[in-house]
């Protein structure tokens, strides 16, 4: 049996890689430093974990390393953020192609300039057009498991894309919580060892990352297209068989007292906890408010959202990025053209929050709230604010 | 004993007699006629036989041997991106490592090959190839050092020689061409303090090919420093490949040594050096030099040489006299 534990989230997601039977990790500490890969290699030092820690040079290499070592066959981790990220990026895009089941979880932090150490979610809404598989956790427990889920996913032949889980910086990563950490027979019975379909191996010889001329490039990027979304129905199908084995449930799209709602919240990340306290108080108050969390980034679950969506009226769609010039946050773009795909037309404001470790509070989010009522009742023009912004 | 002395106490080289007759690296690649880089490359594989996995940064070597769905790889092959080859191979060689402690494979000798260009190694990949040396992963590395970025057009690169023509580096009124003296990575390879540092050169086969050899008989890092004729980039006549790279040699302008570990080891003397003009001479991308200039390029390469002289000299090994290979390459 598991355990329950108060332990920090980075801890945490570091004794569940640790579970999950990884070969090789490979991890830079800067730009910025979370626990996660510290306690790896603690876990390996201690030899509680039989796997290789490779101390790269860089963020880029810890990338390249990965690559190298899910060619070869192995399971892989690493862990980055924000700065580290955007110079891992290129490498990003070539695992995904090369079909690398490989797991990284991001603690989530803003991107420079001005440097900036703390969360939000510019890396994540980066790491948008990569191809990897993008999941993001509220809480600590959340962590633990979508980075189970996230090697089930990643390895499983339908799939065979490399898999991003997304924690918020600080807010998650320094927090002690109390968590349920799995025991290693229940991770195994929820996990198949990893048995790569093609690997580097001289008994069978095969190129990995050839030219692609404009005669097949143009297919590749079309399979890998077709990758990303078959692989929706596979990652609902893990957390079905996640809840069996562990009780906790999942979705692409996931709400919390939308029954009703004229109003929907739309968060992503550990925010959406703040939203719910915010949701418990309109609510109480008689205001029609419900609040839907995207658990599931990429691939981008278009139809469950719209379906959550459509029911209400007007939507305040909160970004924690920026995305210049088009009067919008990154997330913002994707929810409108998702509902202008399926015909729905609600009211859609958007509110840009919590940029680079600014507070967002359960106050804010009953202004976005009441600002998005107003606007719908005096028929007010769609757009965007930045939150508490000061002029 | 070090690593290296102990690992080589047993060492016996290729016979040049019967020479391996296995072809990792196939004909029917797309390389430009007369290129001496895939000719360096082929050696290299010969001398490794087939149970290796290699690592390619981009570059030449990676656009000609795999245009999708061909391949001139009879060995497993990845290529990943310019600057990274040193980590992929970390990467390929840690997971061989693990798989195989964990009982997951049987493959224990498995050698583990990465190679780039002079600009994947000595511009891009110079911080990867350093971080994969320092960490002490067993693996060789190679650098075909064609003296610019000759896949993109012949741009200089830090490797490029000191008044060479190249598309970055024009000569002109203000300009003799390349301004900057040439970076020595076997130098800087040689600083990790690995077991073994060679440069080698495809006009001398066999010397070659027992230094790819012995680095792969050496546990930990070894770093391969391969001078590759570049007929389109140099501007020299397609036949002539392998003499401009034993012009190279005779001239010292690209002496051939080892650093075993720690020791360094000329590999053979140049009794007699050739004047560097000779070497110039038949490439067009020297051709725009003064008499002048030829001189002070002269007078530098006979101080590096010197300087390489007095640093086997400190090692204690006696040098050897030219031999019969390397008079007639």
């Amino acid at each position: 049996m598991g355990k329950r534990v108060g332990m920090e989230v980075s801890i945490a997601a570091a004794e569940v890689v640790g579970l999950c039977d990884v070969d090789v990790i490979a991890a830079y500490p800067i730009t910025p430093q979370t626990h996660i890969v510290e306690h790896l290699s603690e876990l390996v030092a201690e030899g509680h974990l039989d796997a290789e820690f490779v101390p790269v040079e860089s963020e880029h290499s810890a990338m390249s390393t990965c690559v190298g070592a899910a060619a070869a066959g192995a399971r892989t981790f690493t862990s980055t953020s924000s700065q580290g990220y955007a110079l891992m990026a290129e490498i990003c895009y070539i695992a995904s192609s090369l079909r690398l089941p490989i797991v990284m979880a991001v603690a989530n932090r803003a991107l420079s300039a001005p440097i900036n150490i703390w969360n939000d979610h510019s890396d994540m809404m980066m790491a948008r057009d990569t191809g990897w598989i993008q999941t993001v956790a509220e809480n600590g427990q959340e962590v633990v498991d979508l980075l189970l889920h996230a090697y089930r996913v990643a390895e499983d032949p339908r799939v065979l894309l490399p898999v991003m889980v997304n924690l918020d910086g600080f807010t998650l990563t320094h927090m002690i919580e109390p968590i349920w950490l799995p025991d290693k027979e229940e991770v195994e019975r929820y996990l198949p060892p990893y048995k790569p379909q093609l690997r580097l191996d001289p008994r069978n010889p095969m190129t990995f990352g050839p030219v692609g001329m404009p005669e097949v490039y143009t297919e590749a990027k079309k399979a890998q297209d077709e990758a990303m979304n078959g692989a929706l129905p596979v990652i609902v199908e893990a957390w079905k068989e996640f809840e069996k084995h562990f009780g906790r449930a999942y979705q692409p799209v996931e709400t919390y007292k939308t029954d009703g709602a004229e109003i929907l919240l739309l968060t992503v990340g550990s925010v959406s906890e703040t939203a719910m306290t915010a949701v418990d108080k309109m609510r109480s108050e008689g205001k029609q408010v419900g609040l839907v969390r995207l658990r599931l980034w990429r691939p981008f679950p278009a139809k469950e959202l719209v379906d959550v969506l459509k029911q209400a009226k007007a939507v305040a769609v909160v970004d924690r990025a920026m995305a210049f010039s088009t009067r919008s946050g990154p997330l913002c773009v994707e929810v409108k053209a998702a509902l202008y795909d399926h015909g729905v037309s609600p009211y859609v404001q958007n509110f840009i929050a919590g940029l680079g470790g600014r507070d967002v509070t359960v106050e804010d989010f009953e202004k976005m709230a009441a600002k998005t009522s107003e606007g719908l009742a005096k028929g007010l023009p769609m757009g965007y604010e930045i939150v508490n912004v000061r002029e | 004993m070090g690593i290296a002395a102990e690992a080589l106490k047993d060492f016996k080289g290729f016979n040049p007699k019967k020479l391996p007759e296995v072809e990792p690296l196939s004909p029917g690649h797309r390389a430009c006629q007369g290129c001496g880089e895939i000719l360096a490359l082929r050696q290299v594989l010969k001398a490794l036989g087939e149970n290796v996995i290699v690592a390619s940064a981009t570059g030449c070597m990676e656009i000609v041997t795999s245009p999708f769905p061909q391949t001139a790889w009879r060995v497993p092959w990845i290529h990943v991106a310019f600057e990274n080859a040193a980590a992929v191979i970390s990467g390929v060689e840690s997971a061989y490592k693990a798989l195989n402690r964990k009982g997951k494979i049987q493959q224990p000798d498995v050698v583990f090959l990465a190679y780039g260009g002079d600009g994947g190694t000595a511009d891009i990949g110079l911080q990867a190839l350093s971080g994969a040396l320092e960490r002490g992963h067993n693996f060789i590395y190679v650098c075909l050092d064609n003296e610019a970025y000759m896949n993109t057009g012949i741009q200089r690169s830090s490797s490029t020689p000191y008044g060479a023509m190249t598309t970055t580096s024009p000569p002109g009124k203000k300009s003799i061409g390349q301004r900057t003296w040439k970076k020595n990575v076997a130098y800087i390879a040689a600083a990790h303090g690995i077991p073994y540092v060679a440069t080698a050169s495809p006009a001398f086969a066999l010397d070659l090919m027992n230094k790819v050899k012995k680095a792969a008989a050496i546990p930990g890092p070894a770093y391969l420093h391969i001078y590759s004729p570049c007929p389109t980039g140099w501007r020299h006549e397609t036949d002539l490949a392998i003499e401009v790279a034993r012009l190279a040699v005779q001239t010292k302008v690209f002496p051939l040594y080892e650093v075993i570990d720690g020791k360094w080891i000329l590999s053979r003397k140049v009794a007699k050096p050739k004047p560097v003009s000779e070497y110039f001479k038949v490439q067009r991308r020297f051709r725009h030099l003064t008499e002048k200039d030829v001189e002070e390029i002269q007078r530098r390469v006979d101080e590096e040489y010197e300087e390489l002289l007095r640093r086997c000299a400190m090692s204690g090994e006696p040098e050897k006299p030219e031999s019969k290979e390397a008079r007639e390459g």
